[in-house]
């Protein structure tokens, strides 16, 4: 049996089997905190798991490996800023969000300020960041299913994203929150022991001597000890020192901030079980980085990268399913094809329990804070609630097919550096204001979510990310004044300032006396959400 | 903003009121605002020695491992063992406060006050 036939049939199991769960949680959902929530069941290790799945995409296993195989060390940063950045979440969000808020982000700051301004701009932030991180990550997997059936055919990728986007409306529209969580779940053991598995391979392979496996790699490369220095991908110029600096800013504050992470922390019974979710998040994910890393310097000692290779073609993203078929016996093995094809599927997985994570928190967004107190203000049922944020889902899945696949002849690999930066530069500094400083109100707090977002997105725009240079979005035009890839270095300071003058400018409107209830509910649990009992 | 209960307030205010409470915020802050400086501080450190300390981070440690690689991988012993202390003062110095307060509050609610369990519907 050929790996493409291993391959289909492994993609077909792991259909099937998220199918499976999502009949099965549909029969759960009964009321809103069941849809949007979980029903808040989910113990610490159930919700860490769900946390790594949500969070660990295409990107990070495809995409971190590959760039360790292509540049070496440099590859290596972006998983540092992305595991660091999980201590702001325990430290400051977490526990305190999963004791203020109900469903989405904008319900903690909706607690002390006015809710139909508050809410609009939490969901504009919310729909912004999930939408382009969920762009980014359907059109990687149209080509990386492509890539890893070996067929390089146009009508394979709209395919291929179209089905993905049918599979993630399906996941979202009948499983809600707790089917969403399974497929993450599953989604984060299949990653763990394919990672696990090819790691011990790899490993065997340089006697468990790392360093050993670095001077493997470093050979390889054909650049010697430089391979394994800082300053091949990162950091030219005084330029990229800058934009690195601002991108590592970027990474380790956008966490925090990610909405489809933050309605994660309501799917626990308690904060005490937030906190435990944050930790086996944290063991899960660096230890998934620290396997990234023997991954990626695997492959750059045992597969082929230089010029005109398929790790090298495909920008690193094949560097793991091709290092899987090399340590399981190389090309025409059958240990080669079974694990090329396991690592393929596990891949596969990763971008459904992604996608369908950022459509159900945009769904959730747009029908509890758009519709039902924007529109509704606040007369509206359960029921008609949930119904809006099933069709949400549907809507979002269509207009996400509908935007992947013309994006797909475009650069857009910085929409998710890019998400991160909203993230850090909107969300944050509001969240922070709102948990820490009394005096914050409505006015900052509208200030800092738009002057974020508009910073960030507006610093991109005129920056060599769309135009005035080769691998711009717009090659042939030239307006980047902005020197910068990355926003965050200016943007998210800019976050801060605007919710700091925007307080000061807007006086006092009642949001300081719900502050202390604010405060003591958000510390101690009082009077907190509880889990629903059936 | 949710139109607040009158009676349901007062009940936050009289936990903000205690010292117990005073003792929570304190112990809390106390822990998470120098632990966020440090962590960071120690992140920004080790991403500005990559563009502007190359000569020190391109040591050889041990083998092929630099200093470099070894900082990287500080970063994950310190996140861990940021996680793991947080923890353990959580358990050990808050939880025990915060779940008294919260008892406190909610056999409030067992006397009858309304609306005590889901506010902001």
């Amino acid at each position: 049996m050929s790996s493409q036939v291993l391959i289909i049939v492994l993609f077909s199991v792991v259909v099937a089997l998220t199918l499976g769960i999502t009949i099965w949680a549909s029969r759960q959902n009964r009321s809103a905190a069941d849809y949007y929530a979980g029903g808040r069941n989910f113990s610490g290790l159930q919700n860490g798991l769900a946390i790594g799945g949500d969070y660990m995409s295409a990107a990070s296993f495809l995409g971190i490996s590959g760039s360790i195989a292509l540049y070496g060390y440099d590859g290596f940063l972006y998983s540092i800023g992305f595991l660091v950045a999980w201590l702001v979440a325990l430290l400051l969000i977490a526990e305190l969000l999963r004791n203020s808020g109900r469903y989405t982000m904008a319900d903690q700051l909706a607690y002390r300020m006015r809710q139909v301004p508050v809410r609009s701009a939490a969901a504009l932030s919310t729909i912004v960041v999930s939408i382009f991180y969920l762009l980014a990550q359907m059109v990687g997997a149209g080509s990386l299913v492509a890539l890893l059936l070996g067929l390089d055919s146009p009508v394979l990728k709209n395919t291929v994203i179209v089905l993905v986007g049918a599979l993630m409306i399906i996941y979202v529209t009948f499983g809600g929150m707790k089917g969403t969580t399974w497929v993450q779940i599953v989604k984060a053991v299949l990653l763990m022991v394919g990672s696990l598995l090819i790691t011990v391979l790899v490993l065997a392979q340089f006697g468990f001597n790392l360093s050993e496996l670095l001077g493997a790699a470093a050979e390889a490369s054909g650049q010697g000890e430089a391979f394994l220095q800082p300053g091949q991908l990162y950091g030219k110029n005084l330029a990229g020192q800058f934009d690195f600096l601002s991108l590592g800013l970027a990474l380790v504050l956008g966490t925090a901030g990610l909405p489809h992470i933050l309605i994660r922390f309501y799917t626990t019974p308690t904060a005490q079980a937030a906190r435990k979710s944050v930790l086996w998040a944290i063991g899960l994910i660096g230890a998934f980085y620290l396997m990234t890393l023997v991954l990626g310097f695997g492959a750059a000692a045992l597969v082929p990268t230089g010029e005109g290779s398929a790790v090298r073609e495909s920008a690193g993203n094949v560097a793991s399913p091709l290092l899987a078929e090399a340590v399981g016996g190389g090309e025409g093995s059958i240990g080669g094809a079974v694990l090329l094809a396991l690592i393929s599927a596990v891949a596969f997985a990763t971008i459904l329990a992604v996608v369908a994570g950022l459509t159900l928190t945009s769904a959730t967004s747009v029908a509890h804070d758009l519709y039902a107190t924007v529109v509704k203000k606040g007369e509206v049922t359960e029921r008609q609630e949930v119904r809006v944020a099933r069709i949400a889902a549907f809507v979002i899945g269509a207009v996400a097919i509908a935007l992947a696949i013309p994006a797909q002849s475009l650069n857009i690999a910085f929409l998710v550096a890019l998400a991160f930066a909203v993230a850090a530069s909107a969300n944050l500094p509001t969240l922070i204001y709102n948990l820490f400083w009394r005096r914050f109100n409505t006015t900052g707090a509208l200030a800092s979510m738009y002057g974020g977002l508009v910073a960030a997105v507006g610093l991109v725009v005129f920056s060599p990310v769309v135009s005035g240079a080769p691998t711009s979005l717009l090659p042939t035009a030239d307006f980047a004044w902005f020197p910068l890839n990355n926003p965050g270095l200016v943007s998210i300071p800019f976050g801060f300032l605007c919710g700091f003058v925007g307080t000061l400018l807007g006086g006092r409107d009642g949001s300081g006396e719900r502050y202390t209830e604010l405060q003591v509910r958000s510390l101690t649990g009082a009077g907190a959400e509880k889990a629903t009992s059936h | 903003m949710d139109t607040p209960h009158p009676q349901v307030h007062q009940r936050y205010e009289a936990v903000a009121a205690r010292p117990e409470f005073d003792e929570l915020r304190r112990r809390y802050l106390r822990f998470v605002v120098p632990a966020t400086i440090t962590f960071m501080a120690w992140y920004v450190v080790y991403v500005a020695c990559n563009n502007w300390a190359r000569g020190f981070m391109n040591q050889q440690v041990v083998g092929h491992v630099n200093v470099a690689v070894v900082f990287g991988l500080l970063q994950f012993v310190s996140t861990f063992a940021i996680a793991v202390l947080y923890a353990r003062y959580s358990i050990r110095r808050l939880d025990p406060l915060a779940d008294e307060l919260r008892e406190d509050f909610e056999s409030g609610s067992a006397r009858g006050v309304p609306g005590a369990e889901g506010r902001g519907r």
